[in-house]
């Protein structure tokens, strides 16, 4: 066997391997659509994404999703505001600022973090944050939007944090040095040169760890709270799209209009996270840095 | 010489591991509701200790999954919390499946609030208000001057649909109802927040919850099986046509005296 016949054979094979898991996944994307669209014969798209009553199983059954997707936006947006400063401070921190001897201990301790299961930080969050914040602040329930977006947040720091990490790291020397040269301080320079350098890293990073956020299901369904409604305050209690889904679909009786409208749950939150990704995507190419700046 | 002693040694290896698999021949799979799977799970244990040649393994995932595995032959039991709903009789008509019930015990359903929760009983219209979100305050029904937080279960759960049925006669659950997606999560919510009220299934009952009365009548097992305490139901298991072999000893095995024992065990109410 010659040389060209072997490239091409682990060529075929390396395609091969490709295609049968684009392949696998479409099937998913196929099945989720499949099983989803039928609801829409019972409910029009309107009052299906913009219903305000979820009660699937009455009769006659009302299938408004409208205060999930509420749910699900209220408690990411939340907790990426906690996330976002924790999770770059703690970039520019470990890149920039720690010593060796430092940066060696916090750069796997975060990424250890990313790899805690979310059933423990719900249990967390529902043993120990929420009679925390019922007893703190007098609420009538800890389960709530502030609980929820906390442990999020936890889950959504490691990756923020080293996806920055790894942009941060990768801004050219050449970049330091010439700030440094022309006098700037070390402040400046991060501040100045190297953040912005690295911005389309940096963004990505927060959408990645929104889009973590977002879909998101043990966490949600333990310490949301659950109430189908749109919330009032940040101590209210919600129900993202994923414990919905989570909660009910055991239950569901097969190919029912419940069953299906679970599955359509399921698309508009493969839409929002396609969304997030395609945002990605789009924002790490137009920041991109050219020149011996590529990311 | 050496070669030939490892030869044997796998051979002998091989003829172990085939007799084995021979010899646990009948497998028996469970699915279904998690409500009646610790009554199953413990009866499963015992059963096979004096059945070491059938492996009965057990799975929850809900009523409604149990009887879809039934109606699809994917399993060989299934638990329920409820009788089969007249979608899933046709959907079994249509594949000529038949599932036939076994009742193996009775639950019933009680309202919980948090120890410190003065009440000690409602009514059924009480509790259907306070469900409603009609009634807000815990001083309406004789209590502290508290909120009432509502903690449902999700609406699919088996469980709800007994407090639907019985309590709130099919009027809607408040929107501001929180939800929990088990018995045990429920239980856990209530027993740390004085606000709340919820329901779990009598075996769930423990020393951080109170139980309360319903129209003046405690959940027992003498009210549950006389029918006097109004929150109640059976609990089942279904097979696919009239059972026979292991799944037919099995489920023998739960009805009989030794089987209700452990339904007794388990906090649920054996059926004599």
């Amino acid at each position: 066997m010659n040389r060209t016949l072997k490239e091409k054979i682990i060529k075929r094979i390396f395609f091969l391997f490709a295609i049968v898991s684009l392949f696998i996944l479409g099937l998913i994307v196929v099945f989720l659509f499949m099983e989803g669209l039928p609801i829409f014969r019972t409910v029009s798209v309107r009052d299906f994404l913009f219903g305000m009553y979820w009660y699937p199983t009455s009769e006659p059954p009302e299938f408004g999703i409208w205060p999930l997707i509420v749910g699900s936006l209220v408690v990411t947006f939340f907790a990426t505001l906690i996330a976002v400063p924790l999770g770059i401070l703690s970039a520019i921190y470990i890149s920039e600022i720690a010593p060796g001897v430092v940066k060696e201990v916090f750069k796997p301790v975060i990424e250890l973090l990313a790899g805690l299961p979310s059933v423990v930080l719900g249990f967390f969050g529902m043993a120990v944050i929420a009679p925390w914040l019922q007893e703190t602040f007098d609420l009538p329930t800890g389960l709530n939007i502030a609980n929820a977006s906390l442990v999020l947040a936890f889950m959504a720091v490691p990756t923020i944090s080293s996806i920055s990490e790894d942009a941060l790291y990768s801004v050219p020397r050449e970049f330091k040095e010439a700030s440094y040269a022309l006098g700037a301080t070390k402040f400046e320079t991060t501040v100045r040169v190297i953040v912005p350098a690295a911005l389309s890293g940096i963004s990505t990073a927060i959408i990645l760890g929104m889009a973590r956020a977002i879909g998101e299901t043990m966490v949600v369904l333990m310490v949301a709270g659950g109430a189908a409604m749109i919330p009032e305050s940040i101590f209210d209690s919600v129900r993202p799209m994923p414990a919905s889904i989570a909660a009910e679909m055991g239950e569901a009786p097969f190919r029912s209009d419940h069953y299906h409208a679970l599955f359509a749950t399921g698309i508009v939150l493969f839409f929002l996270t396609l969304g997030f990704n395609l945002v990605a995507d789009y924002v790490s190419n137009k920041f991109k840095e050219v020149g011996s700046g590529t990311l | 010489m050496l070669k030939k002693t490892v030869f044997t040694a796998i051979a002998a290896l091989a003829l172990f591991a085939f007799g084995t698999a021979a010899f646990a021949s009948t497998q028996v799979v469970v699915n279904g509701s998690t409500t009646v799977l610790p009554v199953v799970q413990a009866a499963a244990e015992t059963f096979m200790k004096g059945h070491p040649d059938v492996s009965i393994s057990i799975s929850g995932g809900g009523s409604g999954n149990g009887i879809k595995a039934i109606i699809d032959g994917t399993t060989d039991i299934a638990m329920s919390s409820r009788f089969l709903k007249d979608k899933e009789i046709s959907t079994a008509m249509e594949k000529g499946v038949y599932p036939v019930p076994f009742r193996v015990a009775v639950d019933a359903i009680v309202p919980i609030v948090h120890p410190s929760n003065p009440v000690n009983n409602l009514t059924i219209e009480q509790l259907s208000l306070i469900y409603q979100g009609k009634i807000t305050n815990w001083k309406e029904v004789g209590g502290k001057d508290l909120k009432i937080v509502i903690i449902s279960r999700d609406t699919s759960s088996g469980t709800y649909e007994v407090w639907e049925e019985k309590v709130l006669h099919k009027a809607k659950v408040a929107p501001q109802a929180q939800l929990q997606a088990s018995n045990g999560a429920v239980a856990q919510a209530v027993s740390k927040n004085r606000y709340a009220i919820g329901y779990i299934g009598i075996g769930y009952l423990n020393n951080d919850l109170k139980g309360l009365k319903v129209n003046d009548i405690e959940a027992s097992r003498e009210t549950a099986l006389s029918g006097a305490y109004p929150v109640a139901r059976p609990l089942f298991v279904f097979v696919q046509g009239w059972p026979a072999g292991a799944v037919s000893d099995f489920i023998n095995y739960l009805v009989s005296p030794e089987g209700q024992e452990i339904v007794k065990k388990e906090g649920f109410i054996p059926l004599y």
